[in-house]
Protein backbone atom coordinates (compact mmCIF):
# COMPACT_ATOMS: atom_id res chain seq x y z
CA UNK A 1 0.00 0.00 0.00
CA UNK A 2 1.27 3.52 -0.45
CA UNK A 3 0.54 6.33 1.66
CA UNK A 4 -0.28 9.97 0.44
CA UNK A 5 -0.60 12.98 2.59
CA UNK A 6 -3.58 15.24 0.94
CA UNK A 7 -4.85 18.67 1.90
CA UNK A 8 -8.20 19.53 1.15
CA UNK A 9 -9.33 23.58 0.52
CA UNK A 10 -12.94 25.15 0.18
CA UNK A 11 -16.04 21.89 0.10
CA UNK A 12 -13.28 19.59 -0.27
CA UNK A 13 -12.64 20.34 3.49
CA UNK A 14 -15.64 20.09 4.36
CA UNK A 15 -16.66 16.91 2.89
CA UNK A 16 -13.31 15.21 4.15
CA UNK A 17 -13.83 15.95 7.57
CA UNK A 18 -10.46 18.48 7.89
CA UNK A 19 -7.59 19.77 6.03
CA UNK A 20 -5.43 17.44 5.64
CA UNK A 21 -6.25 13.58 5.22
CA UNK A 22 -3.70 10.45 5.19
CA UNK A 23 -4.90 7.88 2.01
CA UNK A 24 -3.65 4.85 1.43
CA UNK A 25 -4.13 3.40 -1.83
CA UNK A 26 -2.68 -0.02 -3.65
CA UNK A 27 -1.73 2.31 -6.70
CA UNK A 28 0.19 5.30 -7.47
CA UNK A 29 -1.20 7.74 -9.95
CA UNK A 30 -3.16 10.53 -9.37
CA UNK A 31 -6.13 8.74 -10.91
CA UNK A 32 -5.91 6.12 -8.45
CA UNK A 33 -5.81 8.61 -5.90
CA UNK A 34 -9.04 10.00 -6.83
CA UNK A 35 -10.71 6.76 -7.44
CA UNK A 36 -10.29 6.01 -3.85
CA UNK A 37 -10.97 9.50 -2.79
CA UNK A 38 -14.34 8.97 -4.51
CA UNK A 39 -15.02 5.86 -2.77
CA UNK A 40 -14.54 6.86 0.11
CA UNK A 41 -16.05 10.35 0.03
CA UNK A 42 -18.95 9.66 -2.70
CA UNK A 43 -19.82 13.07 -2.54
CA UNK A 44 -16.92 14.46 -4.05
CA UNK A 45 -18.83 13.37 -7.32
CA UNK A 46 -21.54 15.80 -7.13
CA UNK A 47 -19.23 18.71 -7.40
CA UNK A 48 -18.80 20.95 -10.51
CA UNK A 49 -15.24 19.72 -10.99
CA UNK A 50 -12.47 17.79 -8.82
CA UNK A 51 -9.04 18.61 -9.71
CA UNK A 52 -5.71 17.29 -7.61
CA UNK A 53 -2.63 19.51 -7.47
CA UNK A 54 0.53 18.17 -7.01
CA UNK A 55 3.63 20.87 -5.30
CA UNK A 56 1.63 23.55 -6.72
CA UNK A 57 0.62 22.28 -10.23
CA UNK A 58 -2.69 21.03 -11.54
CA UNK A 59 -2.06 17.48 -12.33
CA UNK A 60 -3.06 15.16 -14.94
CA UNK A 61 -4.79 11.80 -13.54
CA UNK A 62 -1.63 9.49 -14.94
CA UNK A 63 0.35 11.25 -13.07
CA UNK A 64 3.15 8.71 -10.87
CA UNK A 65 2.53 10.14 -7.09
CA UNK A 66 5.42 10.41 -4.85
CA UNK A 67 5.21 9.93 -1.21
CA UNK A 68 7.17 13.39 -0.57
CA UNK A 69 4.38 15.58 -3.33
CA UNK A 70 2.32 18.25 -1.68
CA UNK A 71 -1.30 16.84 -2.84
CA UNK A 72 -4.19 19.06 -2.51
CA UNK A 73 -7.77 19.12 -3.68
CA UNK A 74 -9.23 21.63 -5.94
CA UNK A 75 -12.41 22.10 -6.13
CA UNK A 76 -14.39 24.70 -8.34
CA UNK A 77 -12.33 27.95 -7.89
CA UNK A 78 -14.74 31.04 -6.95
CA UNK A 79 -12.02 33.73 -6.56
CA UNK A 80 -12.27 37.39 -7.13
CA UNK B 1 3.62 42.37 -6.71
CA UNK B 2 1.86 39.33 -5.91
CA UNK B 3 -0.05 39.55 -2.21
CA UNK B 4 -2.68 37.21 -0.28
CA UNK B 5 -3.52 38.77 2.53
CA UNK B 6 -5.92 38.35 5.80
CA UNK B 7 -5.71 42.36 6.05
CA UNK B 8 -7.59 45.06 4.31
CA UNK B 9 -6.84 45.82 0.38
CA UNK B 10 -4.83 49.48 0.15
CA UNK B 11 -6.31 49.90 -3.69
CA UNK B 12 -3.94 53.06 -3.40
CA UNK B 13 -1.01 50.86 -2.87
CA UNK B 14 -1.78 48.73 -5.73
CA UNK B 15 -2.06 50.90 -8.26
CA UNK B 16 1.39 52.48 -6.84
CA UNK B 17 2.80 49.47 -7.34
CA UNK B 18 1.48 48.93 -10.71
CA UNK B 19 2.38 52.84 -12.24
CA UNK B 20 5.21 53.40 -14.35
CA UNK B 21 6.73 57.16 -15.41
CA UNK B 22 6.55 55.26 -19.09
CA UNK B 23 3.23 54.32 -18.86
CA UNK B 24 0.32 56.30 -20.46
CA UNK B 25 -2.36 54.18 -19.17
CA UNK B 26 -3.34 52.62 -15.55
CA UNK B 27 -6.08 50.33 -15.49
CA UNK B 28 -7.62 48.81 -11.98
CA UNK B 29 -10.00 46.52 -11.28
CA UNK B 30 -11.31 46.12 -8.01
CA UNK B 31 -13.94 43.49 -6.93
CA UNK B 32 -16.07 44.18 -4.19
CA UNK B 33 -18.20 41.83 -1.82
CA UNK B 34 -21.77 42.08 -2.96
CA UNK B 35 -24.92 41.90 0.04
CA UNK B 36 -26.62 39.58 -1.82
CA UNK B 37 -26.61 36.33 -3.73
CA UNK B 38 -29.67 33.75 -5.06
CA UNK B 39 -31.76 36.60 -3.61
CA UNK B 40 -30.92 36.39 -0.14
CA UNK B 41 -28.73 38.66 2.16
CA UNK B 42 -25.25 37.79 2.60
CA UNK B 43 -24.20 38.74 5.91
CA UNK B 44 -20.62 37.91 4.76
CA UNK B 45 -18.23 35.83 3.22
CA UNK B 46 -15.16 33.50 3.85
CA UNK B 47 -12.43 33.26 1.89
CA UNK B 48 -10.02 30.61 1.60
CA UNK B 49 -6.75 30.38 -0.54
CA UNK B 50 -4.48 27.39 -1.31
CA UNK B 51 -1.74 30.18 -0.95
CA UNK B 52 1.85 28.83 -2.43
CA UNK B 53 -0.02 27.62 -5.15
CA UNK B 54 -2.30 30.49 -5.62
CA UNK B 55 0.46 33.02 -5.79
CA UNK B 56 2.35 30.30 -8.53
CA UNK B 57 -1.42 30.34 -10.72
CA UNK B 58 -1.11 34.34 -10.70
CA UNK B 59 2.34 34.34 -11.36
CA UNK B 60 1.66 32.32 -14.16
CA UNK B 61 -1.33 34.39 -15.65
CA UNK B 62 0.96 37.84 -15.05
CA UNK B 63 4.07 35.87 -17.42
CA UNK B 64 1.26 34.73 -19.77
CA UNK B 65 0.04 38.79 -19.83
CA UNK B 66 3.33 40.10 -20.32
CA UNK B 67 3.91 38.04 -23.25
CA UNK B 68 0.46 39.69 -24.96
CA UNK B 69 0.60 42.69 -23.80
CA UNK B 70 3.28 45.39 -23.23
CA UNK B 71 2.68 45.75 -19.31
CA UNK B 72 4.85 48.11 -17.88
CA UNK B 73 4.08 47.71 -13.68
CA UNK B 74 1.54 45.33 -12.60
CA UNK B 75 0.09 44.10 -9.22
CA UNK B 76 -2.50 41.57 -7.67
CA UNK B 77 -3.79 41.45 -4.17
CA UNK B 78 -6.61 39.12 -3.06
CA UNK B 79 -8.10 39.09 0.24
CA UNK B 80 -8.90 35.93 2.41
CA UNK B 81 -10.73 35.63 5.39
CA UNK B 82 -13.90 37.10 6.64
CA UNK B 83 -15.69 40.01 4.68
CA UNK B 84 -18.41 42.49 4.90
CA UNK B 85 -20.46 43.54 2.18
CA UNK B 86 -18.85 46.39 0.28
CA UNK B 87 -14.82 45.47 1.60
CA UNK B 88 -12.65 44.89 -1.58
CA UNK B 89 -11.91 41.22 -2.13
CA UNK B 90 -9.33 41.95 -4.81
CA UNK B 91 -7.18 44.53 -6.33
CA UNK B 92 -5.98 43.79 -9.86
CA UNK B 93 -3.64 46.85 -11.75
CA UNK B 94 -1.47 46.82 -14.56
CA UNK B 95 0.55 49.85 -16.29
CA UNK B 96 0.79 50.06 -20.33
CA UNK B 97 2.33 52.95 -23.00
CA UNK B 98 -1.66 52.90 -23.92
CA UNK B 99 -4.92 52.67 -22.55
CA UNK B 100 -6.16 49.85 -25.25
CA UNK B 101 -3.58 47.18 -23.66
CA UNK B 102 -3.94 48.34 -20.20
CA UNK B 103 -8.09 47.47 -19.87
CA UNK B 104 -7.35 44.00 -22.07
CA UNK B 105 -4.44 42.99 -19.75
CA UNK B 106 -6.22 44.07 -16.73
CA UNK B 107 -9.25 42.41 -17.75
CA UNK B 108 -7.59 39.08 -18.90
CA UNK B 109 -6.36 38.85 -15.68
CA UNK B 110 -9.21 39.36 -13.24
CA UNK B 111 -10.89 36.45 -15.58
CA UNK B 112 -8.00 34.08 -15.52
CA UNK B 113 -7.39 34.66 -11.66
CA UNK B 114 -11.46 33.75 -11.49
CA UNK B 115 -11.31 30.78 -13.68
CA UNK B 116 -7.89 29.38 -11.99
CA UNK B 117 -6.12 30.58 -8.87
CA UNK B 118 -7.07 28.27 -5.98
CA UNK B 119 -9.72 30.72 -3.93
CA UNK B 120 -12.24 29.58 -2.48
CA UNK B 121 -15.51 31.48 -1.43
CA UNK B 122 -18.24 30.88 1.03
CA UNK B 123 -21.40 32.92 0.99
CA UNK B 124 -23.03 33.21 4.91
CA UNK B 125 -26.83 33.67 4.82
CA UNK B 126 -28.97 34.56 7.87
CA UNK B 127 -30.58 30.80 7.17
CA UNK B 128 -26.88 28.64 6.05
CA UNK B 129 -24.23 29.23 4.06
CA UNK B 130 -22.60 28.11 0.77
CA UNK B 131 -19.28 27.56 -0.82
CA UNK B 132 -19.79 29.29 -4.17
CA UNK B 133 -20.28 27.50 -7.68
CA UNK B 134 -18.65 24.09 -6.06
CA UNK B 135 -22.15 22.31 -7.05
CA UNK B 136 -23.80 22.23 -9.87
CA UNK B 137 -27.21 24.18 -9.86
CA UNK B 138 -29.36 21.46 -9.73
CA UNK B 139 -28.44 20.17 -6.68
CA UNK B 140 -27.77 23.32 -4.86
CA UNK B 141 -31.95 24.05 -5.21
CA UNK B 142 -31.85 20.32 -4.06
Amino acid sequence: MNKYKIRAFGITKDLLGGRDTVIEIHGTTVGELRQELSERFPELLDLKSLFIAVNNDYADDDRVLKSTDEIALIPPVSGG
Amino acid sequence: MIKITEKHIDVQKVIDTASSLAAGAVDVFIGTVRNNAHGKNVVWLEYEAYETMAVAEIRKIIEDASHRWPLLGWAVSHRIGTLRPGEVSVAVAVSTPHRKDSFEACQYIIDTLKEKVPIWKKEVFEDGEEWVSARPEMAMKA
